[in-house]
């Protein structure tokens, strides 16, 4: 059951937490409360100041692949003013990641703030167009929420670009940049080649924006308080608050907004203050992120500067702690095939790689395992990495790879026939329901 | 009188060249088929398949130029210039004449799209190319009806040799592709098949991506 | 100036004709995709890198300058 909770105490109300999420419980923001809480949406009416902002504050991107937002708006302005075409915004709600249910729970508990920062983005960026990108698998009815939300702004005419709604494929390629785009066109959600950059060419041919709705509600924020309200909080490098999923052992999921570098061992120790015992893993960034050791967890601290360390990333922020019971490579076998079977089948090295990975891992994990099969996986993360159109492949060989390392006891007692989980039960969410024809993809 | 005139030689001429057309252009289909569906030819790599695809075309193409000029420049029937494009446009025999401008239409666009192919969209050269298949039955039609000569002897063994080939090539090439999986059930027939590897001919399937 | 190679692996059907022809910058992988050195191309492959990019039937190939 996903809760949101805020587990930061309050300071002062510059600097406290949550900024994002409503305080204090679980209740959605109506326009009403929205504004009551945050003020009216601060148009900036002079080009190029939100620009400046955000560049000041140093927002980077909450989707995962933490990009720097200014950098992004003046590639599509450039655009733009090159091939004399207005931009088209997305905001992209479409988190795909089974593990992740951050920007759900934005979208749920406060789509104002999304809808704002996709009408300060529309604004600056000069678009004409708005749409906000949404998945409706999900188990709140996102999609009844957001049009009351969109309904709620018309009746003050707050928003200035029409807003379209899209749903989203439940696909975990859905998310992807190019994919959206090809979705949004038309077609089914897979990914297209890069050149061109959306940035240039995107949505008909349009400089394309997409932005994730985490990203777009700081921005929001910024726009209001300014970026050195921004710098507040998080660190020198990377600077600011993020939403972060957190699973822990028990089963309860918590969504919880914390400063970035914030130390690993305080996000995931359970409601006891217990801290993971040196046996134990976590798995941060999602399924296309790392095993990390327990033990090299209460070093590390929430950025990317502290855990590109030993090879992770923040990514969505989603950290998972199974619990003692579950067989890591087991756990991991289960989401390889998920991943396989989300799969475009569009780049050969993917297509061919990704389904022979997660038969070696099937086999190591629950089979009978040979003894050239850990080498084989290994050889295939090599071959399928940055052989894509997208970074499925990539991403799928680094959480493989970091399973075969962190889980390296437990391969040995696979090859001696043992196994250290005792429960079979999945604990890592998967969906139901693979895509089986093009009609899964649109 | 001698048979040998001006007149005499240049309509042998026009009957050779396109005879050698005929057999250059059921060949460029052939090794079309080939290339898409990764064909060798033994003893040659991989690359003269293609290469051999395009450059026959283009000789092809110089030999129909052939045909069309000495049939023209022959005095004893009038075929206008114009009529080697532009279909019903000669006086004479309109119909086949007419069928061997159409067909030599769709070779120059072929062509062209081909030789300028990074400038144009990929469904536009395709849309274009796929016009091959039209272009070989309309040539060959024009090659059975412009003669009465093509119709017994060695010259209809080669016509009906060159369309049974040609036949025979697209049957397979549309057996094959029939086979080929569309892209949204590739991946899934893998799994299945690495997962279970006793249908290896499913993987073997499977590991194909599309085919044009 | 220098040049370098590029796939579109979505275009790429491991036709193989790439690694054919410029082999000191393509081989293939265990199913027949190339895999490419995105290095910049040496002094003296520019020929061969062209026909490499000519002779790939689908056009996945690709010299771009740099």
């Amino acid at each position: 059951m996903t809760t949101a909770t805020q587990d930061m105490s309050a300071g002062d109300t510059a600097t406290s937490l949550p900024r994002l999420l409503p305080r204090g419980g679980q209740l959605a923001e109506d326009w009403h409360t929205h504004t009551a809480r945050h003020g009216r949406l601060p148009y900036r009416e002079r080009p190029g100041d939100l620009v400046r902002d955000l560049n000041a504050a140093g927002l980077t991107g909450r989707g995962g692949a933490a990009f720097p937002v200014a950098r992004k708006l003046s590639a599509v302005l450039d655009a733009a003013a090159k091939r004399r075409r207005a931009p088209v915004v997305v905001a992209n709600g479409a988190e795909s990641e089974p593990a992740s249910d951050k920007d759900a729970t934005l979208l749920w508990l406060a789509p104002h703030l999304v809808l704002d920062g996709l009408q300060l983005m529309a604004e600056a960026a000069g678009a004409q167009a708005a749409i906000l990108y949404f998945h409706t698998d999900r188990r709140n009815d996102v999609g009844r929420r957001l049009r009351q939300a969109v309904a709620e702004r018309a009746a003050v005419v707050a928003d200035r670009v029409a807003v379209q709604l899209a749903e989203a494929p439940p696909r975990f390629l859905s998310g992807q940049e190019t994919a959206l785009i090809s979705h949004l066109a038309g077609g089914p959600a897979i990914p297209t080649f890069v050149p061109p950059r959306i940035t240039e060419r995107g949505l008909d041919g349009a400089p394309t924006l997409v932005q994730n709705v985490e990203t777009l509600a700081h921005v929001a924020l910024i726009a209001r308080h300014g970026p050195a309200w921004f710098r507040q909080v998080g660190t020198k490098t990377e600077p600011g608050s993020m939403l972060c999923t957190i699973r822990r052992a028990d089963g309860a999921v918590r969504i919880t907004e914390v400063p970035l570098g914030m130390p690993l061992k305080s996000l995931i120790a359970s409601p006891d203050g217990q801290s993971l015992g040196p046996d134990r893993a976590l798995l941060v960034g999602g399924y296309h992120g790392t095993w990390v050791p327990a033990a090299a967890a209460s070093r590390l601290t929430l950025d990317n500067h502290s855990l590109g360390a030993i090879g992770a990333r923040v990514g969505a922020g989603i950290l998972v702690t199974p619990p003692p019971d579950r067989c890591g490579l087991v756990e991991t076998a289960a989401v390889v095939r998920y991943l396989a079977l989300e799969s475009a089948g569009q780049c050969g090295p993917c297509l061919n790689g990704l389904p022979r990975i997660a038969a070696g891992l099937t086999e190591l994990a629950t089979g009978r395992p040979r003894r050239q099969t850990q080498a084989d996986i290994e050889r295939w993360a090599g071959q399928v990495t940055g052989r894509g159109a997208c970074h499925h492949p990539d991403g799928t060989a680094r959480f493989v790879r970091s399973a075969l390392i962190t889980f390296a006891a437990e391969v040995d007692r696979h090859n001696q026939g043992r196994c250290s989980g005792t429960n079979k039960k999945p604990f890592l969410p998967i969906p139901h329901g693979s895509a089986r024809t093009e009609e899964d993809w649109l | 009188m001698s048979g040998i005139n001006t007149s005499t030689a240049l309509w042998y001429a026009s009957r050779a060249t396109g005879v050698v057309a005929l057999l250059l252009m059921t060949a460029v289909v052939l090794l079309g088929l080939l290339v898409t569906r990764q064909g060798r030819l033994p003893g040659l790599p991989g690359f003269a398949v293609t290469g051999l695809h395009r450059n026959l075309s283009l000789i092809a193409v110089v030999f129909v130029a052939l045909h069309v000029l000495t049939a023209i420049a022959d005095g004893y029937v009038n075929i206008p210039l114009t009529a080697a494009v532009v279909p019903l446009a000669s006086p004479y025999e309109r119909l086949w004449i007419g069928l061997g401008a159409v067909s030599l239409d769709i070779s120059i666009a072929v062509i062209v799209t081909s030789l300028v192919r990074r400038h144009l969209s990929r469904g536009l050269w395709r849309a274009v190319h796929l016009l091959a298949y039209a272009s070989w039955p309309v040539a060959w039609l024009h090659s059975i009806t412009s003669a009465t000569d093509v119709r017994h002897g060695a010259l209809l063994v080669l016509s009906v040799g060159c369309a049974v080939v040609v036949v025979a090539g697209v049957g397979w090439r549309l057996a094959a592709a029939a086979s080929d999986l569309p892209r949204a059930e590739r991946v899934a027939h893998l799994m299945s098949a690495v997962h279970h590897p006793m249908s290896a001919m499913h993987q073997r399937a499977a590991d194909r991506t599309s085919r044009p | 100036m220098s040049e370098k190679l590029l796939v579109n692996p979505i275009e790429c059907e491991g036709h193989g004709a790439c690694a054919e022809l410029l082999p000191e910058m393509i081989t293939m992988d265990e199913w027949g995709y190339p895999i490419v050195d995105g290095r910049p191309l040496p002094a003296g492959l520019e020929r061969d890198a062209r026909a490499a990019v000519s002779a790939c039937p689908t056009l996945a190939l690709r010299l771009l300058r740099s």
